[in-house]
């Protein structure tokens, strides 16, 4: 099968507004007539709910939470970019463009990438339209500060909650439709699988999650919304329900999942303080624009930090990248911090974290301009780990926290199920092996408010035309597909094993985060494609799902996600055993230079994976989107 | 890092309508490192294996920013300490051999789901009602077309900071959503861009806050004092001034 793209050619400065031209417009009039499924509540979700409604069309929201508003965007801290070029420093379209597909390691789409760029700006607009609250300068202008592995400052924020605040907005906006009838909200529902006849979604399986009710809901197109899956790794920074349900049900229906290898490590999360944990928080990694990162010299170091003279420290990222410092992107900085912990300089009870050190900028800027800019870090990180960053330094270690990978969609977004859309971290756009600081809710809030409510369009008017317009959530397919995923729940019910959801999940996120996790090779790779199904079939075996199915079952809930991480961990470990180079956050020990960074293999692998599923016994099918670079000159990235 | 050996007296109630009533349990070797969510865990974990269903509770993000969390703990909301969710309160702040109780929200328009877990959705209906700028997308000016000046840009984050946990109403003897209403009325109210509709805003966010069945306010201060965002009580001023002038506005 040849992956369209459908990107546009010809001049990319013109390809986006060219490709808008082109579209399918539907008349006003007729767009009551379409109903469309926008699962997901997060920035992309909930941005194109409310906007896809403002258009005029019917739109049925669902999320897992019990309120919209708490979707797991709401935990982004940073920023978000855009190329305004308010501070003057260079900034453009073009700078943010190049960055992004540098940033990513040269694994992304560029006419997609250039139209994020274009976007950013509409974004802001936006955003202060609707009463965002972004940080100022006194004169009142907005206030922008550089941001991971940019040498611009276009990050705009929020204090450290912009996800907060930006998710705040697409929420107001999408209650704004609600109340006026153009939007059919469903809080604690959670999607279970989507229904394909006849080559189309025609719509999806929901289970009410308050009265355990499996529903079949019909729809003239289907939008995912739904996150990453940086949770099969168990512990990440990701909220405990966000799961990769919806996409991995999507996929074994026939959309192909894209370079599912692609995880972003954070390089600044709390390090892991024992078995309790559950999840693992981020510190926003604005906190390197002033903090230092070092550990000491000599290995076994235990002195306390503020005892260690500054002769016997080491400041390891300002001593390999001079240029780019404190601030090289996240799987640099990750996998630096990996390295000295391997060298045994780690420290921590665990060894397993490095120092964030403050002490200079307090004394450069005084405490209260600390405070002012990242109090409730501080005040975040002195909650979970009882020390006070003012006058100790951080400790910090990588951890899970996005998915550069997703379902494989073409320009406009559609996955290889026609009328199927993807959108956000649940789609594996645009960020190539490696995301930038504060260029998800970027991508989040373009997908949802400025790019498919346009390019949604061809499709829906595809269906007038080929007089496809009925709803029919009792045909066949949905019976069946309902049954399916009554009988599931039906089967993990019975199972009554001994070992709890979480036993399961906490053995499946140790053999990924080992073997597939900030760096990867081939021996562990295969082991772990052994040692997966085989924990498939425990869980299938030996399992306790408590309760009952028809009530409020958080265990149950929990099952669903779990099996189906069972299933897709393995495809992660396929996809970063045949991707024999590294890039990006995909490091394979095997491919790195002298200098123990990592080594593309352009030559051979300049090209999206996608995956397609052939069927439970039977080995998924790689495909490939070949990559073609215009503009963009691929080079060995270098921030030294 | 040190254990702690713990009494939980928790709020067990099968659904909606059925009774409830507090159960207790033992929980040793508690981590004084672990969140009280993950302490939690730790006993649901016990549960589910002996084939017992687990304490249904509402959390995600951990962090303290989703405001899915809500649970009276020692008879406080998100427990005792100042400014933190109960998933940022971490065990050591509690002593070894404690009994500590556990409740749900306790609230007319927030009706029990399971055990701990509540129904908060009036106040997405609240912000249904007229919590927004109704600024359809695309028609958004240059954002610096319009400047802030920082301290009221500042003023409206603080507002905007609220998580909708529903603490304020929980914490209130009135189960009073003013501070929650205030905040969402003052984030606009104090931005040019939210000056258009101020008036219907107010007034429609009040009415439905009224239909919903919550209190009024008495200027107790409950909700300011237990507010794990540390909203302050001069939103609810501000949202007075509000209703006020749209009496003048709207007649």
């Amino acid at each position: 099968m040849i992956l369209d793209s459908k990107a546009p050619t010809g001049p990319i400065e013109k390809s986006w507004d060219d490709h808008r031209f082109n579209l399918k417009l539907v008349n006003p009039a007729n767009k009551r007539k379409y109903s469309i499924i926008v699962v997901g509540t997060g920035l992309a979700g909930a941005s194109a709910a409310a906007t896809l409604a403002e258009l005029g069309y019917h739109v049925k929201s669902f999320c897992i939470q019990d309120s919209p508003r708490r979707a797991h965007s709401i935990a982004a801290q940073g920023g978000v970019n855009a190329a305004k070029n308010y501070p003057n420093d260079g900034d453009s379209v073009y700078r943010l463009f190049y960055d992004t597909v540098k940033g990513g390691d040269y694994r992304a789409r560029e006419a997609n990438v250039y139209r994020l760029a274009q976007v950013s700006n509409n974004i802001i607009d936006q955003c202060v339209a609707q009463g965002v609250p972004f940080a100022r300068e006194y004169s009142g202008m907005l206030a922008n500060r550089s941001f991971g592995g940019a040498q611009v400052s276009r990050t705009f924020y929020a204090k450290g909650q912009t996800g907060q605040q930006l998710l705040l907005g697409a929420y107001s906006a999408l209650m704004r439709q609600v109340h006026e009838g153009r939007v059919d909200l469903y809080p604690r529902t959670e999607m279970l699988d989507v229904v394909v006849e006849d080559g189309k979604a025609r719509g999806i399986i929901t289970r009410d999650v308050v009265t355990g009710k499996v529903e079949s809901h019909a729809g003239h197109a289907v939008c995912l919304a739904t996150g990453g899956y940086s949770n099969a790794f168990f512990l990440s920074t990701n909220a405990m329900a966000c799961n990769v349900t919806a996409a991995y049900r999507a996929y074994k229906r026939g959309a192909f999942f894209a370079n599912p290898c692609f995880t972003q490590i954070h390089p600044t999360c709390i390090p892991v303080a024992g078995e309790h944990q559950s999840k693992l928080t981020l510190m926003s990694e604005s906190l390197r624009n002033d903090g230092r990162v070092w550990v000491p010299k000599e290995r076994g170091d235990k002195r306390r930090p503020t005892s260690i003279p500054e002769g016997e420290r080491d400041y390891y990222l300002e001593r390999r990248y001079p240029s780019f410092g404190n601030l090289v992107p996240r799987d640099v900085a990750s996998r630096a911090a990996k390295a000295v912990c391997d060298e045994g300089r780690g420290v921590g009870h665990s060894g397993l974290a490095v120092y964030l050190d403050f002490a200079d900028a307090i004394k450069r800027d005084g405490r209260a301009a600390i405070e002012a800019r990242y109090g409730n870090l501080f005040h975040m990180y002195a909650k979970i780990t009882g020390e006070d960053p003012y006058s100790t330094p951080m400790r910090i270690f990588p951890a899970p926290h996005y998915t550069m990978g997703g379902l494989w969609v073409d320009y406009n977004l559609m996955s290889t199920i026609p009328g199927l859309f993807v959108l956000g971290e649940a789609n594996f756009s645009d960020h190539g092996a490696n995301r930038l600081g504060a260029s998800a809710l970027m991508q989040g809030l373009a997908d949802g408010y400025f790019v498919i409510p346009y390019t949604i369009g061809p499709y829906l008017d595809s269906l007038a035309r080929d007089n496809d317009m009925g709803l029919n959530p009792d045909a066949a397919a949905f019976k069946t597909t309902q049954k399916e995923a009554t009988d599931r729940i039906t089967k993990m019910m019975n199972i009554n094993g001994k070992q709890t959801v979480d036993d399961f999940h906490k053995k499946l996120g140790r053999i990924m985060w080992d073997n597939c996790g900030m760096s990867r090779e081939a021996e562990g790779l295969k082991g772990a494609i052994e040692q997966i199904p085989k924990l498939r079939e425990e869980f299938w075996n030996d399992v306790s799902v408590t309760g009952t199915p028809g009530e409020f079952n958080q265990v149950l809930e929990k099952a669903g996600r779990v099996a189906d991480f069972l299933e897709f961990g393995e495809l992660m470990c396929r996809d970063a055993l045949t991707r024999e180079e590294s890039c990006g956050g995909h490091f394979r020990e095997e491919h790195q230079t002298e200098e123990n960074e990592a080594r593309r293999d352009d030559e051979n692998f300049t090209h999206v994976a996608a995956w397609e599923h052939k069927g439970d016994d039977q080995e998924p099918t790689r495909h490939q989107e070949a990559l073609e670079f215009e503009y963009v000159k691929l080079t060995q990235r270098s921030y030294k | 890092m040190s254990s702690l050996n713990l009494t939980l007296r928790v709020w067990r109630q099968k659904g909606a309508n059925g009774e409830g009533k507090f159960v207790d349990y033992r929980l040793n070797d508690v981590s004084t490192d672990s969140s009280f969510l993950e302490m939690i865990d730790l006993l649901n974990n016990d549960l589910e294996s002996k084939g017992e269903e687990p304490i249904a509770f509402d959390h995600d993000c951990r962090e303290g920013i989703c405001g899915a969390c809500s649970m009276f703990i020692n008879g406080q909301p998100h427990g005792p300490e100042r400014g933190t969710t109960a998933c940022q309160l971490h065990m050591r702040s509690f002593e070894d051999g404690a009994t500590i109780v556990i409740e749900p929200w306790r609230a007319r328009p927030f009706p029990v789901i399971k055990d701990l877990v509540v129904d908060r959705s009036a106040f997405d209906r609240i912000i249904a009602a007229g919590g927004y700028i109704s600024a359809k997308t695309g028609s958004a000016p240059d954002a610096n077309a319009i400047p802030i000046a920082k301290q009221d840009a500042d003023l409206a984050m603080d507002a905007a900071t609220c998580i909708g946990c529903g603490a304020c109403v929980a914490a209130c003897k009135n189960a009073s959503a003013m501070l929650f209403v205030s905040a969402k009325v003052s984030q606009f109210a104090l931005l040019p861009q939210g000056r258009v509709e101020r008036a219907t805003r107010v007034r429609n966010m009040i009415d439905q806050m009224d239909t919903e069945g919550f209190g009024n306010c008495t200027n107790t201060g409950a909700c300011e004092a237990e507010c794990p965002k540390e909203i302050s009580l001069a939103n609810i001023a501000r949202l007075n001034r509000e209703w006020i002038r749209s009496n003048f506005v709207l007649g």
